[in-house]
């Protein structure tokens, strides 16, 4: 889960330079932007989950 | 406030002599937000620790200076140099500089890159500290300064070159018509967020205190052995601040020097506002304001003020503090709760969401059109590769140089096991079981 989440991160910055480089008009730019910044909240989300100890589970 | 032109990089510059030396003047004073958060970071850590970690301060601090001589300011291309860079639908994208190896040449710099280099200096010291706190109590001295050499040596200046020193986000501006390009004078992104990943990577992969997640019920309480440390240590940071943000404001965005009063009151009210929040949320929350937290909230103010003093007016530089220091304590108490994360220092919200905050903030009250999106593409950048590459990195160099202190020292505490004596000699040291 956490490497899974680690990975989507720079998916989702990718998808923000995509939208710099395939979309000229503004409206679209900005619609892709937030797209990958929420791809990587997203990811970002799944590797804060795949990080929290199991409740009851044996920690340092 | 004035709409900024698309920023240019420093090697490329000219600077009157009048400006030159006030911008070395505030870089001369600017250290002393580096002592604020190493107080802090002390202030925050327990007493059995207190020596470790403020000796980890310096040796991170010297750890990351060589580190940046000899690799980071190269790649960060602060004297120029030729630098990696492709072309794409027509426009340039730098990704990485490759200046001179070992500041060769330094001397016959321009005085703008001269000063920028200082800057950066001083910048790669005030991130390697932020990690080292949020893993005080557990982290080896020779780990701290490990995640120290591989942030300054390669996630700082890669940073730094895309925002700083002409790269890809600086030029979003001019290639892309986004505003004035990615705006960060201060260093909230370039310094405290990174500094907030590097602290959330580290803190992962070294897991959490010993005790402080029991197998059943809430997490413990570990407070801050010295609460005067910490308060006077925001106080003194708040002297480096305002000398930060105005050194970054005259050399990133080439702003007049009638800027400098507004950048100094902002930061003062960003810092005021997130106080004055924090200690509202404490009070209500728990009856009393609490120390920490308001420290938190105060110096969380002052990182989202980096990124922004020098461009907003004095009501939204407020408002922005005000947020700061509405989430601060929440996301401090949500981390530590729900998610079960470590962090005695609190750096991953301090430095790292109020970063993230304050270029947000400078997006949404910027005066020129399109530079949210700039700052959204930056905040995407940041957030995007570095953590993943701290995380890659740290978990590889984790097997090498553990970061961890095996069991026994992290019980008798860092300072005897590391140090061979403690800071207060005097002192009763507490064993884990006296916290339960």
């Amino acid at each position: 889960m956490k490497y899974a989440g680690l990975l989507v991160m720079p998916a989702g910055f990718f998808l923000t330079v995509a939208a710099l480089a395939l979309f000229p008009d503004a409206q679209r730019r900005a619609a892709f932007v937030v797209c990958g910044l929420a791809v990587e909240v997203m990811g970002l989300v799944v590797a804060v989950r795949g990080h929290m100890p199991a409740r009851g589970a044996s920690r340092p | 406030m004035n709409p900024i032109p698309p920023i240019v990089p420093a090697a490329g510059q000219q600077m009157s002599d009048t400006v030159f030396a006030l911008v070395l003047a505030l870089l001369a004073v600017s250290p002393l937000a580096i002592a604020g958060v190493a107080l802090i970071n002390v202030g925050l850590g327990r007493s059995r620790s207190a020596a470790q970690v403020l000796l980890g301060n310096l040796a991170l601090i010297a750890v990351s200076a060589i580190a940046f001589l000899f690799v980071g300011a190269s790649f960060a291309g602060t004297l120029g140099g030729s630098g990696i860079a492709f072309h794409a639908v027509g426009k340039t994208w730098s990704v990485l500089g490759l200046g001179p190896v070992l500041l060769r040449g330094v001397a016959g710099a321009s005085p703008q890159a001269q000063l920028a280099l200082v800057f950066e200096f001083l910048s790669v010291a005030m991130a390697a500290m932020l990690p080292w706190g949020s893993g005080s109590d557990r982290l080896r001295l020779m780990g701290g300064c490990v995640v120290a050499a591989v942030l300054s040596g390669i996630a700082f200046p890669l940073a730094a070159h895309w925002v700083w020193n002409g790269g890809w986000l600086a030029q979003l501006g001019v290639n892309f018509s986004l505003g004035a390009g990615f705006i960060d004078a201060g260093g909230a992104g370039t310094v405290h967020l990174l500094g907030g990943l590097c602290a959330l990577a580290v803190v992962w992969i070294a897991g959490p205190r010993r005790g402080k997640f029991p197998k059943e019920g809430l997490s413990t309480a570990m407070p801050g052995h010295n609460a005067s440390y910490v308060l006077f240590g925001c106080l003194v940071a708040l002297v480096g601040w305002l000398a930060w943000n105005a050194a970054g404001a005259l050399l990133w965005l080439h702003a007049p020097l009638a800027v400098l009063p507004v950048t100094a009151i902002n930061t003062l009210l960003s810092a005021s506002g997130a106080l004055v929040a924090t200690f509202s949320v404490t009070r209500f929350r728990f009856g009393k304001p609490d120390a920490s937290l308001c420290a938190n909230g105060w110096l969380a103010g002052l990182v989202a003020s980096s990124a922004c003093a020098a461009i907003v007016s004095p009501a939204a530089s407020l408002f922005i503090g005000g947020v700061a220091g509405v989430f601060t304590p929440l996301l401090v108490e949500l981390l530590e709760l729900a998610v079960s994360v470590d962090d005695p220092t609190g750096a991953i919200t301090v430095h790292g969401a109020a970063g993230l905050w304050g270029l947000l903030a400078a997006g949404i009250f910027a005066p020129q059109p399109g530079q949210l999106v700039a700052q959204l593409v930056g905040i995407a950048a940041l957030l995007g590769v570095m953590l993943p590459l701290f995380y890659l990195l740290f978990a590889i160099v984790n097997r090498v140089v553990p970061f961890r202190v095996d069991p026994d020292g992290e019980r008798i505490g860092m300072d005897l096991h590391e140090l061979g004596g403690g800071a207060y000699p005097e002192f009763v040291i507490h064993r884990d079981e006296s916290y339960r």
